[in-house]
């Protein structure tokens, strides 16, 4: 196994008396693309600087290329940082924006000049290079401060919600951009964020994160098919909760209570966190079906629907199942032919006992 | 019947005649062919100006308040920008109540500070000299220069500074290639406002002048002798065009500041 480039060991961090990072353990691999995702006031930006320098440890310790960083400035670090704001200097052109990082570390003229054209180039700004960076757009301005990065080829790259500030079509371009640079570059990334669909589509890896805590490392897949709580599985993407008791465990099976479906055998590997604690089963809205005319599943429950959001290729339905208060949701693909129920009516709702996931 | 705000407008005006008034008249005696400063004008004439030129007194005067002037801009804006920059970017117990303590010269009479230090340098055996007059400027201007200084490095993204600290650049380069440059235009105006504030200063210098007068206390001396009376004019005239030309040299770099920092404008003297 190869050694992991950053490695975090019950890393802590105060401010004062409130925990921002509290025994954070986090190994990230050499070259992934790692997303840092929780809600805002987490610890995710606090995390962030402390891997490049700007924050120092309250206690524990951080190992970048298996060398801790106790005592190593910002400035002497392997890393380099996309700020949020940009932070491009305004009163340097876009080439002196990028060339600053080569001429700190005093490299020939020549080699500035061939690298400074390099990156430019490579974030797709040919021709930009005596533009005033203050007079760029959000994008541009984003593309700089990557250039301004990578030209210096750091082992890490880290970048706190550097698409936050964009439009959700730009983001959208952006996001596909940066996943085929990291590819390019080859350059380990650590992305900031707190848009759950940006992290599945970006990363290879995410660790999700609650009040300074780490919540669970993992694969987008691993993530939303898995998530280790009932916290992590509401954050990440959506999921209907039905009370659940635990009534025996044998051998690989765990027999439940479930409400409104009632006494079920799951396997032991349904309860992703672990069996201990777990009071709810959670199931996605996806994994439910309304079933039309003489279709079928392997289990059926009747339901009434409350709500209807139709979004043209997909309707969401809020239903109600008997013995619940709360309405579930389901989503169902607009295939040819389906009718959209109207609310009040009626509906049989298809499930299955292995989409349930049994969570604490 | 009058509404209210004819009664603004009315207030306004007058309130404008009496501020700018009586400066008008300065280049219109400085210009007028007669030894009296009286209404009706005779005609026009620029042997006023020739006068300043040949008074060997007035050249002394305008030397000292030079000298002065400059040494105090320079002093000043550089305490402006150390307490500047530390009051912006550390915080550090007190800091409110020291940066109130700095600031405090800007509303404290200036026979106060006059007297106080005239008292505090002959007790301490000094001579009075050009010297004395800078450290009384120093003190009055320097709070002037904090808080043109402050909103300039208030307005400083600090992440510029940790950007420049990540791309490998050392703190104190960092200050040179980044900050100084950034907030230059702050340093700028900081110059011009402390070299306008000390130029016509005249309690301060008064008191601790010595033997060698400022030109705004060369300016009251000469104010005894009603046939120099027209000249003075024309020295105030030349003050009088100095001293705005300053104020808007140093509005300008304020803004260019503000839009070079891409932040909202607010707040400046104009
Ligand atoms: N310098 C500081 N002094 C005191 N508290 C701080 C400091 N920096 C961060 N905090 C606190 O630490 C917590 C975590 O902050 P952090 O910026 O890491 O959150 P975040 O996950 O990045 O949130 P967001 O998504 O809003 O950016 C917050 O409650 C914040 O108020
Ligand atoms: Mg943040």
């Amino acid at each position: 196994m190869t050694q992991p480039i950053i490695q975090l060991k019950g890393f802590d961090k105060f401010f004062g008396d409130f925990a921002a990072l509290s025994q954070v353990d986090l190994d990230i691999k050499t070259g992934e693309f790692f997303s840092l995702l929780g809600p805002s006031g987490c610890g995710k930006t606090t995390l962030l600087r402390s891997i490049a320098g700007f924050e120092t440890p309250s206690a524990g310790s951080l190992y970048i290329d298996g060398k801790t960083m106790e005592g190593v400035p910002a400035n002497k670090r392997p890393t380099n940082m996309v700020f949020q704001s940009y932070a491009i200097f305004p009163h340097m052109s876009v080439a002196e924006n990028v060339a600053y990082g080569l001429k700190a570390r005093r490299l020939p003229k020549a080699e500035i000049t061939t690298r400074v054209a390099e990156a430019i180039a490579m974030v797709g700004l040919e021709g930009f290079g005596g533009r005033a960076s203050h007079a760029l757009s959000g994008g541009q301005r984003q593309r700089v401060a990557l250039a301004r990065a990578l030209v210096l080829k750091p082992r890490v790259l880290l970048l706190d919600e550097p698409l936050s500030a964009l439009d959700k079509k730009l983001r959208e371009q952006m996001q596909s951009e940066l996943r085929r640079l990291q590819r390019a570059v080859g350059i380990t990334f650590v992305l900031v964020t707190h848009d759950q669909e940006e992290a599945l589509t970006m990363s290879d890896r995410i660790a999700v994160m609650f009040d300074g805590k780490i919540a669970q490392v993992a694969t987008p897949q691993a993530l939303y098919g898995q998530p280790c709580s009932r916290r992590v599985a509401n954050f990440i993407g959506m999921m209907n909760f039905l009370d659940a008791k635990i009534l025996s465990t044998s051998g690989d099976t765990v027999e439940v209570d479930v409400q409104s479906l009632g006494k079920l055998s799951l396997s032991l590997s349904q309860a992703t966190g672990g069996i201990e604690g777990c009071n709810s089963a959670g199931v996605r809205p996806e994994m439910l079906t309304i079933l039309t005319g003489s279709q079928t599943a392997e289990r059926e429950i009747e339901a009434v629907v409350s709500e209807v959001f139709y979004y043209g290729d997909m309707t969401y339905y809020d239903v109600r199942l008997p013995f619940k208060e709360e309405p579930i949701t389901i989503t169902m693909r607009n295939t040819a032919g389906r009718t959209v129920l109207a609310v009040g009516e009626n509906a049989r709702v298809g499930w299955s006992a292995s989409s349930l996931l049994l969570l604490r | 019947m009058l509404g209210r705000g004819h009664f603004f407008k009315w207030y306004m005006g007058i309130f404008l005649v009496f501020l700018y008034a009586p400066a008008i008249l300065l280049p219109v005696f400085a210009f007028n062919d007669s030894s009296v400063v009286s209404f009706p004008l005779k005609g026009f004439t620029t042997k006023w100006f020739a006068v300043l030129q040949t008074t060997d007194s007035l050249h002394v005067a305008v030397r000292n308040s030079l000298m002065i002037a400059v040494t105090t801009a320079i002093f000043s804006t550089l305490f402006g920008v150390l307490a500047a920059r530390a009051s912006t970017r550390f915080s550090f117990p007190g800091r409110r109540s020291i940066m109130g303590f700095i600031m405090l010269p800007m509303v404290l009479p200036e026979i106060i500070i006059g007297v106080s230090l005239l008292v505090v340098i002959i007790q301490m055996g000094f001579e009075l000299s050009l010297w004395s007059i800078i450290l009384g400027h120093i003190l009055i201007c320097t709070p002037f220069c904090i808080a043109i200084l402050s909103s300039a490095f208030m307005n400083l993204d600090q992440s510029l500074e940790e950007a420049s600290f990540d791309l490998g650049q050392t703190r104190w380069n960092t200050f040179w290639l980044v900050i100084l440059p950034l907030v230059m235009p702050g340093i700028v105006a900081s110059l011009l406002i402390a070299f306008t504030i000390s130029l016509d200063e005249f309690i301060i210098a008064f008191f601790l002048a010595g033997t060698e007068p400022t030109l705004p206390v060369y300016i009251w001396g000469q104010l005894r002798f009603p046939q120099k009376l027209p000249s003075l004019m024309a020295l105030g005239t030349i003050l009088l065009v100095l001293s705005i030309s300053l104020l808007l040299i140093a509005d300008y770099f304020r803004r260019r500041g503000v839009r070079k920092t891409g932040i909202e404008n607010s707040g400046g003297f104009l």
